[in-house]
């Protein structure tokens, strides 16, 4: 017990219910008469939906209801854009819950069976006979937005969502004219599928006696689908409970509140029974949301010595058919605000442009903007490392921002809280043994083995965020989070947040902070989440905000305790307030901590208050409602080793190391893990996953048998590695940890392949790094030579 | 058509008339209510849905019911035992062998085929082992430990 | 994920069901279920009934006789793969039920319900053309006994006819110094053969190779053989030489029309890397030779 478990490695609570089978997701649940919704999704990327014949599966054993988007007009309104970007020219197409009269994505809604069992509605969906006139499809982003190209939505010119743009410091276009080096490239940051390894989920029960209606949803954000739910279905929140009960995964695919859920409540609601849908793996392909699908164009100009004078991008950024939930902001200001990196640029401009595509909309994908960011400013210090023949190390170096602890002002607009960029990237060359291994790179070299180094060096900003700013940048809600510490007579806690972890582990964490801030044991704190109605409101569990900003709210209320403990103790101790002193939860007068009084002891006389200071409540319970000053900015350093095998272009990754530094750490074995798998998701990237669409907009990719997703082999284990840098306007000093491995590990992995195929002259190869592109990429090179 | 099935699943007897088409893991998930057991995909990849059937580990979502009929499945819910946790499930917890907790049952199951076929398999060996089972959280390295934790814990008892 | 009705009829013998499917002749049969059950699910087969052969235990054996491996269509992938009979007289064959798919779906995925479907990724079709397997089928023309080279049609196409059934597959046994060997570039997510070779070697006691057999799999609709790469290196002495320089007559067994490619390998690419892994499948082979 006590403070000491602040840091300690401690096993988590959650498992006994998750290895054994008795968790209980949302695919999960039963309720009497409950029936099951099958949705029947476009095939076809772009068509007119001409006509309709629901009459055969309306017929069809089992079925009790199938509508239409017809059905549905006037009942539920579109599914709403939340992240409304100003000064963008944002145009939102209606994205129609159930297509009205054209299927813009392969995916899209057309209809819902709702019957007995999922077999009769499957069964069903294949007697619904939809005629369709087939349009011409675009999946391209940059395609998108030439002149001519199909157009997705008649009152949006040019398929542009919106044109955002981020210029500050200097004059770019000068420090371009006048710089002795300039490195262009061009990248594809690929669409990504999420895969979180539970499919999506909603079970909808709608009283009609009462007009309310329960919501078992697999979300990420109960209280915000409780909020968008309530103005598209028209069920007011007081009367609408959305439960998030396990949720198995999620890495941004779970944040969107989605057609299917609208559709399932409108179906409850209309047939006034439990109705659950459940989406198969292939309509998750689909249907729920993708991550990245950039094309980046992007430079940086340099002195002849490798000092960065300035930074220039325009990037075309494919949202798919609709705008999802918060997708505006992700390639935006969670991307262009973060150019600046753990650098001192000067100068530094973008142009994005979000456009619409027949293709599944793109959402937050775990990092969300700040891998795509990460990846083109590591990618240019390297190019600008090979330009000038330094070491990638030495040039990172040339140009970190100087280590700060209060602040530092980029001239994106953001002030990072705190770093030592250079410490972290001594620990991790030191960690790797960097002098030595490119010692053994040259000794490979020699043998005709192409072995590489990659090297990325990250900043990322998380823990969102000061609302005001969310206010300021169009994010249509809050960005606080809440927390009520509720101590029973017998000492034990509950605490209830408004976030609302799936796997990250904050259920053992959370009570690790409030064993540290009053000293009882985390096994005597139970932390409740993911329910409407027995939760405070909070803004969910997304960009690595749960502990950053829940965190901090857990840790104030739990001083609040503090404080009034601190009151009721001295009472019953007949001493002044200003004399006790707290340690280890433990309340006592100055001098004499052998007559104290307990945590324990206070929250007994607080529950039964039979002797109560004057004017002091009853109850021992506190609420905060924590809105941070800033955001946080955890960063690190990353170093991957691979051998290329140039005969079959085929990548090997044989090590990886990370320096990772996310402030204290509350729970190291859970940081751990956090970056192991935020840096094999990463390594998907770099190496084997994408999302691909031919030209008519069928998905290539749209079932595990196609699409990649890294397996326990093929995989080296991770070297993890930290520094402990305090976020100064932390309660706790926390950073966020939840994405930092993905932003990081893009980079390292495909530097070092670049770094592995130097001598074959290959400098660009579009990721995947599959071995054909790998060997394409080869043979070009040779062919140039 | 209805096709009588009778199958023993942990250690108690289930018979139930069921349709030919119904999937192993449907019976035992929606008409047993044995909800444990996972599904993650539809083209057996994901692992989720392992169990044992009389032993052997089987990927339920590819086994039809009726093909099930007379054997003795054990699912997660079969692991724990009187005397406690199963020495998997207890290394899956003492190493942080999972996050979100889905693909975890389907990771045990296939964790204890690696091991009856291999006591004392080698991290590689542990990685190839489970190379039917995908986890998107953990990035496998703590699932690794584990399995090479109870393999320990395994051997370990029998010497 | 949930498959259309049908009808299901278990079988308790060989003769039973080929009553059945002569009784039902649109139904198919079921073995392990791994090539049919997916796709059942996914609705690209529908039908109307299946026989069960899978609990036909006189299906399930691996055992030699009079110079032939015998192997029972029921035999499970993880059988096959551990078989010692296999591992030591038909290498190749237990090192390519080894990689299929993962160890669930071995357990439970047969060899005959592998070949029946003749998936052109799969393992086991370039490796059984190589051993210089045949086919037992036994339906309402009697029994016979058909050639790889005349059972592997084409695409998903196979010399098993209607009311047929595959009983048995035998491999020929040599009494020579010989190895096998199986070398694949698996698909990253599907774990099927972007590219598979089989390579089977024969030498004399003077370590010459007297006979080769060359496969190749996964990059074509059905397995084809490297006859060039064979006829390079019978007189050699099997050395890294001799087997790179036979390995680059690859692409001559490779018709380019023929050539399958996909979003994750082109026909181009693979014909090209081609070669790389029937080297590795020889080097395998050779060293097997001992």
């Amino acid at each position: 017990m006590s403070a000491s478990t602040f840091g300690s490695g401690i096993r988590r609570r959650e498992d006994p219910r998750l290895i054994t089978g008795t968790a209980t997701y949302t695919d999960d649940i039963v309720l009497p008469g409950m029936l099951h919704a099958a949705m029947l999704r476009s095939p076809f990327a772009h068509a007119r939906i001409t006509s309709i014949d629901t009459s055969a599966a309306a017929e069809a054993p089992g079925v009790v209801a199938v509508y239409t988007g017809a059905d549905t007009e006037g009942e539920i309104g579109p599914a709403p854009c939340a992240w409304l970007l100003p000064d963008s020219g944002l145009s939102i197409a209606d994205y129609h819950c159930i297509a009205k009269d054209t299927a813009r994505y392969v995916g899209d809604i057309v209809a819902v069976v709702v019957a007995e069992s999922p077999h009769q509605a499957y069964d069903a969906l294949d007697l619904i006979d939809v005629d369709y006139d087939m349009l011409d499809a675009i999946v391209e982003p940059k395609e998108s937005a030439a002149e001519g190209a199909p157009q997705l939505h008649a009152e949006i010119e040019g398929n542009q969502a919106f044109h955002w743009t981020v210029t500050g410091g200097g004059d770019i276009g000068e420090a371009f004219e006048s710089a002795a080096v300039v490195v262009k490239e061009t990248i594809v940051q690929q669409r990504l599928i999420p895969n979180a390894m539970e499919p999506r989920a909603a079970l909808a029960s709608y009283t009609q006696a009462t007009g309310e209606l329960t919501l078992w949803n697999t979300t990420q954000n109960p209280h915000i689908v409780r909020f968008l739910m309530s103005l598209v279905v028209g069920i007011p929140e007081d009367r609408l409970r959305v439960i998030a009960p396990e949720v198995g995964g999620g890495f941004g695919s779970k944040i969107a509140v989605y057609p299917a859920d609208f559709i399932t409540v409108f179906c409850s609601k209309k047939l006034g029974v439990p109705v659950k849908w459940v989406e198969t793996r292939s309509e998750n392909y689909q249907a729920t949301t993708h991550g990245r699908d950039h094309v980046q164009e992007i430079e940086l100009a340099a002195t002849s010595d490798g000092k960065i004078v300035g930074l220039r991008a325009t990037v075309w950024a494919g949202m798919g058919a609709y705008l999802s939930t918060a997708a505006p902001g992700i390639p935006t200001i969670l991307h262009g605000l973060m150019l600046s990196g753990v650098y001192d640029i000067p100068a530094i401009h973008e142009d994005v442009y979000g456009l619409y595509t027949n293709t599944t909309p793109v959402e937050a994908y775990r990092g969300a903007g700040r891998p795509e960011a990460t990846f083109m400013v590591e990618r240019l210090v390297d190019l600008l490392a090979a330009k000038l023949d330094i070491d990638p190390a030495e040039v990172r170096r040339r140009n970190f921002i100087p280590k700060f602890d209060n602040g530092h002002d980029v001239v994106t607009g953001l002030t990072y809280d705190s770093g030592d960029y250079d410490g972290a990237l001594t620990k991790l060359l030191d960690k790797a043994g960097y002098d030595q291994l490119r010692e053994e790179q040259v000794e490979a070299r020699k043998q005709g083995r192409y072995i590489g180094l990659g090297l990325s060096t990250y900043v990322e900003i998380c823990g969102l965020g000061p609302s005001q700013v969310a206010g300021a940048i169009g994010f249509q809600g809050g960005l606080w989070e809440s927390a009520i510490v509720r101590f029973h007579p017998s000492g034990k806690v509950n605490v209830m947040i408004g976030a609302s972890p799936h796997g990250q582990g904050e259920e053992t964490t959370f009570a690790q902070i409030i064993a540290g801030e009053l000293g009882v044991s985390p096994d005597d704190v139970k932390v409740i989440h993911g329910d409407t109605d027995n939760t405070p409101m909070g803004w969910g569990t997304y960009g690595s905000r749960t502990t950053a900003v829940g965190g901090a709210a857990l840790a104030l209320a739990a001083r609040k305790i503090r404080d009034k403990a601190k009151v009721i103790a001295a009472h019953l101790l007949e001493a002044a307030v200003e004399d006790m002193e707290y340690e280890d939860g433990k309340f006592f007068v100055k001098g004499s901590p052998d007559s104290s009084k307990t945590i324990q002891d206070i929250a007994l006389m607080a529950n039964v208050a039979w002797n109560m200071p004057e004017g002091v409540e009853a109850g021992l319970e506190a609420t905060t409602f924590y809105d941070p000053p800033n955001f946080v900015f955890p960063y690190g350093a990353h170093l991957a080793r691979v051998e290329v095998d140039a005969e079959t272009g085929s990548v090997t990754l044989q090590r990886y190391v990370a320096v990772d530094d996310c402030g204290p750490q509350i729970n190291p074995v859970i940081v751990e893990g956090q970056v192991h798998g935020g840096i094999v998701q990463g390594i998907g990237q770099a190496l084997w996953e994408e999302g691909v669409y031919d030209e008519d907009g069928q998905l290539l990719t749209g079932t595990m048998l196609d699409y990649a997703i890294p397996r326990a082999d093929g995989l080296p284990d991770i070297e993890v590695h930290s520094t402990v840098t305090p976020s100064p306007h932390h309660p706790l000093g926390v950073k966020g940890i939840g994405e930092a491995g993905t932003i990081a590990s893009t980079a390292a992995v495909y530097n070092a392949v670049i770094d592995a195929l130097q001598p074959l002259g290959v400098s660009s190869v579009r990721m995947p790094l599959t071995p054909e592109r790998v060997w394409r990429s080869i043979q070009a090179a040779q062919e140039d030579n | 058509m209805h096709v009588p099935v009778s199958i023993t699943i942990n250690g108690r007897q289930y018979s139930r008339d069921v349709e030919p088409r119904l999937l192993l893991v449907h019976l035992i998930r929606d008409v047993l209510g044995l909800t444990g057991t996972k599904v993650g995909c539809d083209t057996s990849q994901c692992g989720s849905c392992t169990v044992l059937i009389d032993g052997v580990a089987a990927k339920s979502c590819t086994c039809l019911a009726v093909q099930a009929d007379g054997t003795s499945v054990t699912t997660i819910e079969g692991m724990a035992g009187d005397e406690g946790l199963h020495p998997l499930q207890e290394s899956f917890w003492n190493k942080h062998g999972l996050q979100c907790g889905y693909c975890t049952p389907g990771m045990i199951m296939a964790s204890h085929e690696l091991l009856r076929c291999n006591p004392d398999p080698s991290d590689e060996e542990i990685r190839h082992g489970l190379e039917g089972n995908f986890c998107r959280c953990t990035g496998y390295q703590n699932i690794v430990r584990a399995v090479r934790d109870a393999a320990g814990s395994a051997t370990g008892g029998a010497q | 994920m949930f498959a259309p009705q049908f009808d299901y009829y278990r079988a308790g013998s060989v003769a039973e069901a080929a009553a059945l499917l002569a009784e039902h002749p649109e139904a198919k049969l079921l073995a392990g279920g791994h090539s049919l059950i997916p796709l059942l699910k996914l609705r690209l087969a529908a039908p109307s009934a299946l026989v069960d052969i899978g609990r036909i235990d006189s299906l399930r054996s691996i055992r030699e006789e009079s110079g032939t491996i015998e192997i029972g269509a029921l035999t499970t992938h993880s059988e096959l793969a551990s078989s010692e009979l296999l591992r030591s007289r038909a290498t190749a064959l237990a090192e390519a039920a080894g990689m299929i798919g993962d160890p669930a779906v071995r357990n439970r995925g047969t060899i005959g319900g592998n070949v029946a479907h003749a998936d052109p990724a799969s393992d086991l079709p370039a490796v059984l053309a190589c051993l210089g397997a045949e086919f037992r089928v036994t339906g309402g023309n009697g029994d016979r006994s058909v050639g790889a080279s005349d059972f592997f049609e084409g695409l998903m196409s196979t010399a098993i006819g209607e009311g047929d059934i595959l009983t048995s597959i035998g491999i020929p046994t040599v009494d020579s110094a010989c190895g096998s060997a199986y070398a694949k570039f698996a698909h990253p997510a599907s774990r099927y053969a972007v590219i598979g070779a089989a390579a089977a070697l024969v030498v004399d006691e003077d370590g010459s190779c007297t006979c080769a057999s060359v496969t190749l799999g996964g990059l074509v609709p059905a397995p084809v053989r490297a006859t060039a790469v064979e006829e390079a290196l019978v007189g050699t002495r099997l050395d890294a030489a001799a087997i790179a320089s036979a390995s680059g007559l690859t692409g001559d067994a490779l018709d380019a029309d023929d050539v399958l490619g996909d979003v994750y390998a082109s026909a181009e690419y693979r014909r090209s890397v081609a070669q790389v892994w029937v080297q590795r499948a020889l080097s395998s082979a050779a060293a097997r030779c001992g």
